[in-house]
């Protein structure tokens, strides 16, 4: 059931070619400063990615996500700081002049590295979702409990990453736009270009992951631990252990975000943290659709499209518009755009309207992969 | 040790200052079918949940194929051989009665050899006889959630059979039944009887009858007495608490 | 001796702070299920319900009675946070009993747009708009409801919105000519002072006491004493407990679950807004006020258990303890030889943001032993 927004055959072919030119051509298309948001807002659409996969299919809503997102964001700062500080005093990066540290922390030493920093930046972020996740469900501490401590545990790694100043340069977080990579600075056009193709081919690539974690039985025992945890333990499966891994997993994808944010948007900071971005996450993935992956993109990449437009048309408007979103789509679009398209929304309306085109059979009956056996 | 599959002993269970069951023991033998009735609040329900993990008794101990079960967790204690089926029906709306099925099947039941295997030739096979044995082939890919009521209370059996437990616990199985599914679960529960221990808890007497098999009746969480249908319902105690008070009844 | 009662003192500072803010919020989880994010915001209304009251207070007619504006505020705060929080809940929580998931992120929302209120709104109008609530849930809940039915309900039931609406606007125009600063919309903070005879300490055992601190710990116990008195003793009470155990054998039995939500909920809110004028002495008001006390508050709940007010009293006190035996580096005052490499982990800690990171690692260390909390509901029917 959980590939249903994808039909097989021919027009997903043209669909496929179309979106291949669009990402080829983007930066010919729009101006640089477009690009780049395009290519931050895709970014985003990573996390949403995750935050589908634990609270679409999993039932679990954190509220913690920017955590992950900012360890991954860190771990990229870290490796281009260090890669481009061999002219500072020292040879660590400027900030710690102005702290009077003379010597790197430990902890800065493997991001020399540039291997290690790409596993980095998604192991670590999926190895402290793992711990944190392994510890909260363990104890069956679920649904509305869950959330609230993903908060808190958000506002910590907030307070410690913001109160650091010798060690991550605290509130001020890491630059990376005036970072060195290949030779090239990161804020530079060329190298913003590359990073646009490269977070678009890893959307598809999160996307393709995605869909193939939740393909199978596993992704079954997923929607199973949702919709009736106590069964799925009595049939035999563990459930802390399938929602450790989805939140690691989760975690990883959000780290990959993250990384990715940061080398296009120049910064990496506490602010990444902060209690409203992580809630905004839920509600790309809420429009868009939880459970169908697909909303999960189009969500992200389309709210935060419309919030930079409207931010900068009317600027108080937007909190207005948010807050609205929130309340509507749970009161009146419980499963979002691309659920209501899916389901029976538009036909509801269309036999309202009395021209009713569809019978009522099951809409996904004919999709299902488990018919396709011998 | 034992010939017993199953053994419960001195079980007490408590809800605040409420003894839900109290010095309870029970023995189940392998492959018998066996009957377990009593009044409301008689501590049937806690009985199972009790034997599944998902209450620990203060005293006493429940042994599985001679091994306690106290220190298990639910996930473990069914793949030891234990499978449930609770009182109204669940099974999973959202996954189509193949995929209950499936999930049901799997061996073994971790993350990985599930995120990378698919479900295999003989899981099929096995799905589509289970699917057959409840009357469910043509429902294959229909949603769990759409079926009927007395189909989703099959599809629990089904779900049941496919983990291969050597105890099935069966809670009402056929609470809203029409007569003739009555009739077809009570049959189906026999014919599963011997080859698998089962333990069927209900207030339905037509059904009990139907079943023909040892009788235990609980009353305020302990075993009131064991028997035949017959001898039960002879039983001066348990027509006390249970099988009618014409003189105090619903008059 | 000193040192153990200044700390002391701190710990119940704090910890009544939190105490106040986590009330309500106790209250409307423990008994409904509900989770409110906006509950934060509800505290901002309290807050900059002090505020307005403290400017009113200042014109020339009201001057002699400045005083006790603290006092009129903090009623008027539980007036007007509870009248926001039964709008929310009929306009908005109503809809989302039984998905508590789905009414965490609605209260987001909600809480998101109160704070753009206040922002985009002139204080006075903002007052407007909650009078015409105010004088409509009145209309709503004190006219006996068969005079809205007939031939002229339609009427009444236009003439008490008017009214009400006229009442509103008559208000926000008149509060917002006779006080100019409330006239214009600003995003910026407000500061609310306190009247003369608060400001100070007072001398005790050879220490000073700041006497807002004393003040927020009366009426933190005032609440408490009050909600527990309520809870237990009222007719109401008694029904909300009702419903909360079981909600279809209440309405069988004659109890208006619909009343008693509101009701439940409007108290709930209202304690958010006497929170909101504790925090309002302690620093400036603007609109992320109540962020800052949100993620304590839910702290506090989860330590404490649902639906027990001595586990949330507890709670609060231990967080405030801790907060002030880590955070203010006591315990290197208290054992001055500590070792060196414990003594300079507890010096890593001793700010207020590290001590926020401990705390909440001790929470979840004690939640792996005791997962529901310190006080955890018994019986069959929790787990289900």
């Amino acid at each position: 059931m959980n590939n249903f927004h994808t039909s097989k055959g021919r027009p997903s072919w043209i669909l496929w070619i179309v979106i291949i030119a669009v990402i080829v051509s983007a930066p010919t298309i729009l101006p640089v400063f477009r690009l780049n948001l395009l290519g931050r807002y895709l970014s985003l659409a990573i996390v949403a990615l995750g935050v589908d996969l634990i609270w679409g299919f999993t039932g679990l809503l954190s509220l913690g996500q920017g955590i992950f997102f900012a360890l991954g964001g860190y771990c990229a700062a870290m490796y281009l700081q260090l890669n481009s500080s061999g002219d500072f005093p020292n040879g660590i990066p400027e900030f710690f002049g102005l702290y009077g540290i003379k010597k790197l922390p430990f902890f800065w030493e493997p991001f020399h590295s540039s291997l290690f920093t790409v596993v980095a930046i998604w192991l670590i972020p999926a190895a402290v979702a793992a711990l944190l996740g392994f510890l909260v469900f363990r104890n069956r501490i679920k649904g509305v409990y869950f959330s609230i401590l993903t908060q808190a545990a958000l506002l910590v790694f907030f307070n410690f990453f913001n109160g650091q100043q010798k060690l991550i340069n605290g509130t001020n977080g890491l630059k990376t736009d005036v970072t060195l990579i290949f030779g090239q600075l990161v804020g530079s056009e060329s190298i913003q270009r590359w990073l646009f193709w490269l977070t678009a081919l890893l959307v598809i690539a999160a996307w393709s992951f995605s869909k193939w974690v939740v393909r199978g039985r596993f992704g079954n025992v997923l929607i199973g631990i949702r919709d009736d945890e106590p069964r799925v333990r009595f049939t035999g499966y563990n459930p802390t252990l399938f929602k450790t891994i989805i939140f690691a997993i989760a975690g990883g994808l959000a780290g990959i975000s993250g990384a990715l944010y940061t080398v296009q948007s120049g910064i990496v900071s506490p602010q990444f943290m902060t209690v409203p971005f992580s809630i905004e996450m839920v509600i790309w993935v809420a429009v868009g659709g939880r459970g169908t992956l697909l909303g999960a993109i189009l969500g992200a990449v389309i709210i935060n499209y419309a919030k930079s437009l409207i931010s900068e048309a009317l600027p108080a408007s937007w909190m207005f518009i948010q807050g609205g979103l929130f309340i509507l789509v749970v009161t009146a679009l419980p499963e979002g755009v691309l659920g209501w398209i899916q389901g029976s929304g538009p036909r509801n309306l269309l036999s309202r309207l009395g021209i009713s085109r569809y019978s009522a059979t099951y809409p996904k009956l004919e999709m299902n992969h488990n018919q396709e056996r011998d | 040790m034992t010939e017993f599959l199953l053994e419960l002993k001195g079980i007490t269970v408590k809800f605040g200052g409420f003894k839900a069951l109290d010095d309870l023991n029970l023995s189940l033998r392998t492959g018998e079918l066996r009957t377990v009735i009593g009044p409301n609040g008689a501590g049937k329900t806690t009985f199972l949940d009790v034997i599944t993990g998902k209450v620990k008794p203060i005293e006493g101990d429940v042994y599985f194929k001679g091994k306690s079960l106290l220190k298990q967790r639910e996930h473990r204690i069914a793949r030891l051989g234990i499978g449930r089926k609770f009182q109204s029906p669940r099974v999973f709306e959202k996954l189509s009665v193949f995929d209950n099925l499936a999930l049901a099947v799997a061996w073994p039941k971790k993350p990985i050899p599930l995120l990378l295997e698919s479900t295999n030739r003989a899981e099929h096979a096995r799905i589509d006889k289970l699917m057959s044995i409840v009357n469910l082939q043509a429902k294959s890919t229909v949603l769990a959630g759409s079926l009927s009521h007395g189909q989703k209370q099959w599809l629990e059996i089904a779900m049941l059979v496919g983990q291969k437990p050597d105890l099935l616990l069966v809670d009402e199985p056929v609470a809203g039944l029409t007569d003739e599914e009555t009739d077809l679960t009570a049959d189906l529960l026999k014919s599963l009887a011997g080859e698998n221990t089962v333990l069927v808890i209900d207030h339905d007497m037509d059904f009990i009858r139907r079943l023909d098999s040892t009788v235990t009746v609980l009353h305020q969480g302990h075993v009131l007495c064991e028997g035949d249908m017959e001898t039960i319902q002879k039983e001066p105690r348990v027509i006390e608490v249970y099988l009618g008070q014409p003189e105090e009844g619903i008059s | 001796m000193e040192l153990i009662l200044e700390s002391l003192f701190n710990s119940v500072a704090i910890g009544s702070v939190l105490l106040v803010a986590a009330l309500g919020l106790a209250i409307v989880f423990g008994l409904m299920g509900v989770i409110n994010l906006a509950h934060g915001e509800l505290m901002m209304v309290g807050a900059y319900s002090t505020y307005v009251i403290q400017l009113i207070f200042k014109l020339p007619i009201l001057k002699p009675f400045y005083d006790i504006y603290i006092l009129v505020a903090i009623a008027v705060a539980f007036i007007v946070s509870g009248v926001v929080g039964i709008l929310l809940e009929q306009t908005v929580i109503r809809r989302l009993y039984g998905s508590p998931l789905e009414t965490l992120l609605a209260t987001w929302g909600v809480s998101l747009i109160l704070q753009q209120f206040v922002r985009s709104v002139p204080l006075a109008y903002a007052t407007g708009c909650v009078v015409t609530v105010f004088i409509s849930l009145i209309f709503g809940t004190f006219v006996p409801k068969h005079l809205f039915q007939g031939s002229k309900g339609k009427l009444i039931k236009a003439g008490a919105l008017s009214t009400s609406a006229i009442a509103g606007v008559l208000t926000g125009g008149l509060l917002g000519s006779l006080v100019s600063k409330l006239s214009r919309a600003s995003a910026r903070n407000v500061d609310v002072t306190a009247p003369a005879w608060m400001r100070g300490g007072v001398d005790l055992f050879g220490m000073t006491f700041p006497k807002t601190r004393l003040l927020i710990i009366v009426i933190t116990l005032v609440s408490v004493v009050a909600v527990s008195f309520f809870l237990n003793k009222s007719v109401w009470g008694v029904r909300i407990r009702a419903v909360t155990q079981n909600r279809d054998m209440s309405e069988c039995l004659g109890i208006s679950t619909e009343n008693v939500d509101i009701l439940t909920f409007g108290i709930g809110s209202g304690l958010a807004g006497v929170a909101g004028v504790a925090v309002s002495l302690l620093g400036s008001v603007g609109p992320n006020v109540g962020g800052n006390y949100i993620v304590g508050c839910f702290m506090v709940v989860v330590l404490g258990g649902v639906g027990n007010l001595l586990g949330t009293v507890i709670a609060a006190f231990s967080i405030g303890l801790m907060t002030d035996l880590i955070g203010a580096g006591r315990l290197l005052t208290i054992w001055p030889s500590m070792p060196q490499p414990l003594a300079s982990t507890v010096d890593f800690f001793s700010t207020t943001s590290m001590a926020r990171v401990m705390i909440f690692a001790l929470i979840v260390a004690f939640l792996q032993y005791r997962p529901a909390g310190l006080f955890p509901q018994k019986g069959r029917m929790v787990e289900s």
